[in-house]
C-alpha cells in the first residue's frame, strides 16, 4: 500500500497518462453517446446556437438509410470470410514454418514483411496487379490491353481477362479482389502470433505422441490446436474487432470513392458510412453509426468468448 | 522380453562449426537386459544415460551398434513400431485431455486389425488405471492433480498399450521426498505384477538401488559397472562407481601400499596380501569403521551426529581427499565426545583400494 502522505505523488506521476485518456478517449466516448442521442446533432449548427432536442431518431434514420444497410452489409461480406480464412491459412503457414529447419528464420521475414508495409501502398500494388487498361479498339474490334500481371497470369493460361477493379467491372469482382487482399494482410500478424504459440508449445508433448505412433493429422487435430487453441482465439478475436473496422484497405484499392469509378460507394464499409457523415456536417448520425457498430462488435466479441470458453484449454 | 544393446554409440555432432568437437553422449554399450526385470541407468548428469534410454526408445538414432527386443533387431524402427512405453521426466501429460482421454490417447492412435473396440479400449484404460490406483480421478485434468499422481497417469498411459519394455526417465526428480520413497516402492509394485521389462534412468543412486534387480553405473558415455546393487556396493570396479554409489559416500585416503602393507601417512592400518606396491587411493565404507582405542587410523575428532540409531562420526585426517571423514557407529557404541582424536580399526570387506593413476581397483585377499 501506498502511504497516504505518498499518494500525490503517485498522482502526480500517473496524471500525463490520465490526463490524455480523458482529453483523448473517455471525453470523445462521452461525446459520442451525446450526440448520437440529440436529434439531427450537427456540430456547425450547435455553434450556431441551435439546441437539440433528446431522442432516438438518429438511430431510426440511419437503419433507415439504404446506404448503411449496403455499408453493413460489405463490412459483414468482407470481414467474416476473411477472419475465417485467413486464420486458417495463417495456422498451417505457422505449422509449416515451425517445422521447416533450414531458412526458417528467412521464411518468417519474407512472411512477415506484409506487416511492416504500409497498407496503402500494399492497396495501390495491388490495385496495380488487377488492372486491366483501357479498350483501345474501335467499334466491334475491341482489343482489350492488359496491364495488371493478374490478368496477364490469367490470359497467358488461355483465361479472359477479368475486369477486376476498372470502370465497368462487377460487385463480385471487386469483392474477390477485397477478399484477397484483407486475407493477404491479415496473414502475417497472424502467423507471427501463431508461430509464437507453436513454439511455446513443450516438444515433449511431441515425442511422447511420437513414442505412441500418432498419425500427423491425429497430432494436429488433437495436439497442436487444443495446446494452441489460446492464440487461436485471439487471433479470431482480434481479426473480427479489425474486420468490422474495415475501410483503409478499401481506400487503398478503389481511393476515397470507395467503389470503381461508375458506381462509387459500392463497396463502402461502417467506417466508411461514419466517415462520410462526419464529413457533410452530421455528427448526430455518425455517432449513431458508430455505436451501432461498436454493439455489433461487442455482440460478436461475446459469441467468441461463449465459444472460445468451450473450446479452449488455457 | 529381454533387450540387447549391442556396441551401441551415440555421438552428436559439435554445434559450433569452428571447433570439431563432437560430443561422445554414448560410448560402445554392450548389456543384455533379462526379461522381466527392473533396469536402472545410474550416473552424474550428462553421463549418456538418458541419451540410452531415448535410443532405446528410438527417439534417438544411434550412431553406430544394434538394439534387439527379444530377437527382433529395432535400431532401424520407428518409436511407435518399437512397442515401448515411455514416461517423461515432467509426465509430459497432455493438458487439455482428462486423465481417461490421455490414457485413452494411445489406443486411439492403434490402427487397422490392432485397433480395439470402444468398450475394450475403456475396459483397458480402466485397468491400467486400477494398476496404478488412480481410478477415481478419470475425470480430471492433470492441472488438478498432485505431482504423484501425474507420475501414475503418466505410467498408466505408457502401460495401457501393452508396451514390450517400458521406459522411465528419471521417474522420481519432480516429487517431494517423501513422494519419492512411495513412488518407488509403487514403480517396483508395478513393475513386479505386470512383468515388463523395465528401464529407468535416474542421477540418485539410493533410488537406483532401492529398486533395481540391476543397476548400469555410467560416466561419459561409458559404462562403469553392471551388476546386482548390492554387488555393484559392495565390490566396486573403480574408484568413481565406489563414491558415485553409498550415502554417506565413501571415505578416500591417499595411501601407499608397501610390502602387503596398507598404510596412510605412516600409520600401518591394514595388511593388504596380493596388492602391489605402489600410490594408491584408500576408500572406506562408512560402515566399515570400527571404534578400537587401540585401533590404527587417528583421526582428529570434529563433530558427532546423533542419528537415532546410528550415531555419525566427523572426524579429519590430513591424508583424506574430502574435507572430512564421516563414519557410522552403532548407537550402543559410546564416543567419547570430550576426547580429541578418534581412532578406528578397520572392516576388512569395507576397505577398497585404487591405483592412483588408474583409479581401477587393487584387489587383495580379504
Amino acid at each position: 500500500m501506498v502511504e497516504s502522505k505518498q499518494q500525490w505523488k503517485a498522482w502526480l506521476y500517473l496524471s500525463p497518462a490520465i490526463v490524455l485518456l480523458l482529453v483523448f478517449t473517455v471525453w470523445p466516448i462521452i461525446n459520442t453517446v451525446r450526440m448520437a442521442f440529440l436529434e439531427d446533432y450537427s456540430g456547425l449548427e450547435a455553434i450556431g446556437g441551435r439546441v437539440f432536442t433528446f431522442g432516438i431518431g438518429n438511430f431510426a434514420k440511419v437503419i433507415k438509410y439504404k446506404s448503411f444497410l449496403k455499408c453493413l452489409k460489405n463490412t459483414v461480406l468482407l470481414c467474416v470470410p476473411t477472419v475465417l480464412v485467413s486464420s486458417f491459412l495463417a495456422l498451417l503457414i505457422a505449422v509449416c514454418l515451425n517445422s521447416i529447419k533450414p531458412l526458417q528464420k528467412l521464411l518468417q521475414t519474407i512472411f512477415f514483411l506484409p506487416y511492416v508495409t504500409n497498407s496503402i501502398a500494399i492497396g495501390m500494388v495491388f490495385a496495380a496487379m488487377f488492372n486491366i487498361v483501357g479498350n483501345l479498339g474501335t467499334k466491334g474490334h475491341d482489343i482489350i490491353v492488359t496491364a495488371g500481371i493478374i490478368n496477364n497470369i490469367i490470359e497467358f493460361f488461355g483465361g479472359h481477362a477479368v475486369n477486376w477493379i476498372n470502370a465497368g467491372s462487377t460487385y463480385a469482382a471487386n469483392m474477390t479482389v477485397m477478399i484477397i487482399y484483407i486475407v493477404w494482410n491479415a496473414l502475417p500478424f497472424k502467423i507471427l502470433i501463431l508461430l509464437g504459440g507453436l513454439q511455446s508449445i513443450n516438444k515433449q508433448y511431441y515425442d511422447a505422441a511420437r513414442v505412441d505412433g500418432t498419425s500427423r493429422t491425429r497430432i494436429f487435430s488433437r495436439i497442436t490446436v487444443p495446446l494452441l487453441s489460446p492464440m487461436i482465439a485471439y487471433v479470431v478475436i482480434t481479426g473480427f474487432i479489425g474486420g468490422f473496422k474495415e475501410y483503409t484497405s478499401i481506400v487503398g484499392i478503389f481511393g476515397e470513392s470507395m467503389g470503381p469509378v461508375h458506381d462509387s460507394g459500392r463497396l463502402n464499409t461502417m467506417v466508411g458510412f461514419i466517415y462520410d457523415s462526419l464529413s457533410r456536417n452530421r455528427q448526430g448520425r455518425a455517432s449513431a453509426a458508430a455505436l451501432i457498430l461498436f454493439v455489433i462488435i461487442l455482440i460478436v466479441t461475446l459469441i467468441n468468448l461463449q465459444v472460445s470458453k468451450k473450446k479452449v484449454h488455457y | 522380453m529381454k533387450v540387447v544393446l549391442q556396441n551401441l554409440t551415440k555421438i552428436f555432432p559439435s554445434r559450433n562449426k569452428k571447433s570439431n568437437e563432437e560430443v561422445v553422449a554414448v560410448n560402445d554399450f554392450t548389456f543384455e537386459i533379462p526379461d522381466g526385470k527392473l533396469i536402472g541407468l545410474l550416473g552424474p548428469s550428462g553421463c549418456g544415460k538418458s541419451t540410452t534410454l531415448y535410443m532405446i526408445c528410438g527417439l534417438q538414432k544411434p550412431t553406430s551398434g544394434r538394439i534387439f527386443f527379444g530377437d527382433d533387431d529395432v535400431t532401424d524402427l520407428a518409436p511407435e513400431n518399437r512397442g515401448v512405453g515411455l514416461v517423461f521426466q515432467n509426465y509430459a501429460l497432455y493438458p487439455h485431455m482428462t486423465v481417461k482421454q490421455n490414457i485413452l490417447f494411445p489406443l486411439q492412435n492403434l490402427r487397422g486389425a490392432d485397433k480395439p473396440t470402444k468398450e475394450e479400449m475403456l475396459e483397458r484404460a480402466y485397468s491400467a488405471a486400477q494398476l496404478v490406483q488412480i481410478d477415481e480421478l478419470m475425470d480430471r485434468k492433470p492441472s488438478e492433480l498432485s505431482g504423484g499422481q501425474q507420475q501414475r497417469v503418466a505410467i498408466a498411459r505408457a502401460l495401457v498399450k501393452m508396451p514390450r519394455v517400458l521406459l522411465l526417465d528419471e521417474p522420481l526428480s519432480n516429487l517431494d521426498a517423501r513422494l519419492r520413497l512411495q513412488t518407488r516402492e509403487e514403480i517396483r509394485r508395478i513393475q513386479r505384477e505386470t512383468q515388463i521389462t523395465t528401464v529407468f534412468v535416474t542421477h540418485d543412486q539410493e533410488e537406483a538401488m532401492s529398486i533395481s534387480d540391476m543397476i548400469v553405473v555410467m560416466k561419459s558415455g561409458v559404462v562403469q559397472q553392471i551388476g546386482a546393487p548390492q554387488e555393484v556396493y559392495d565390490d566396486p570396479k573403480n574408484l568413481f562407481v565406489a563414491k558415485f554409489l553409498g550415502t554417506p559416500p565413501i571415505n578416500v585416503f591417499e595411501g601407499r601400499v608397501f610390502e602387503g602393507i596398507l598404510y596412510i601417512g605412516e600409520e600401518r592400518i591394514l595388511s593388504v596380501p596380493g596388492a602391489d606396491d605402489g600410490e594408491v587411493y584408500v576408500g572406506i565404507r562408512p560402515e566399515g569403521f570400527i571404534l578400537d582405542d587401540g585401533g590404527p587410523l587417528h583421526c582428529k575428532l570434529s563433530s558427532v551426529e546423533v542419528m537415532g540409531r546410528d550415531v555419525s562420526v566427523v572426524s579429519t585426517n590430513p591424508f583424506a581427499v574430502s574435507p572430512v571423514i564421516r563414519s557410522i557407529i552403532n548407537a550402543d557404541n559410546k564416543v567419547n565426545t570430550e576426547s580429541e582424536t578418534v581412532s578406528y580399526s578397520l572392516k576388512r570387506h569395507k576397505v577398497f583400494i585404487f591405483d592412483r593413476e588408474t583409479e581401477e581397483r587393487v584387489y587383495f585377499e580379504v
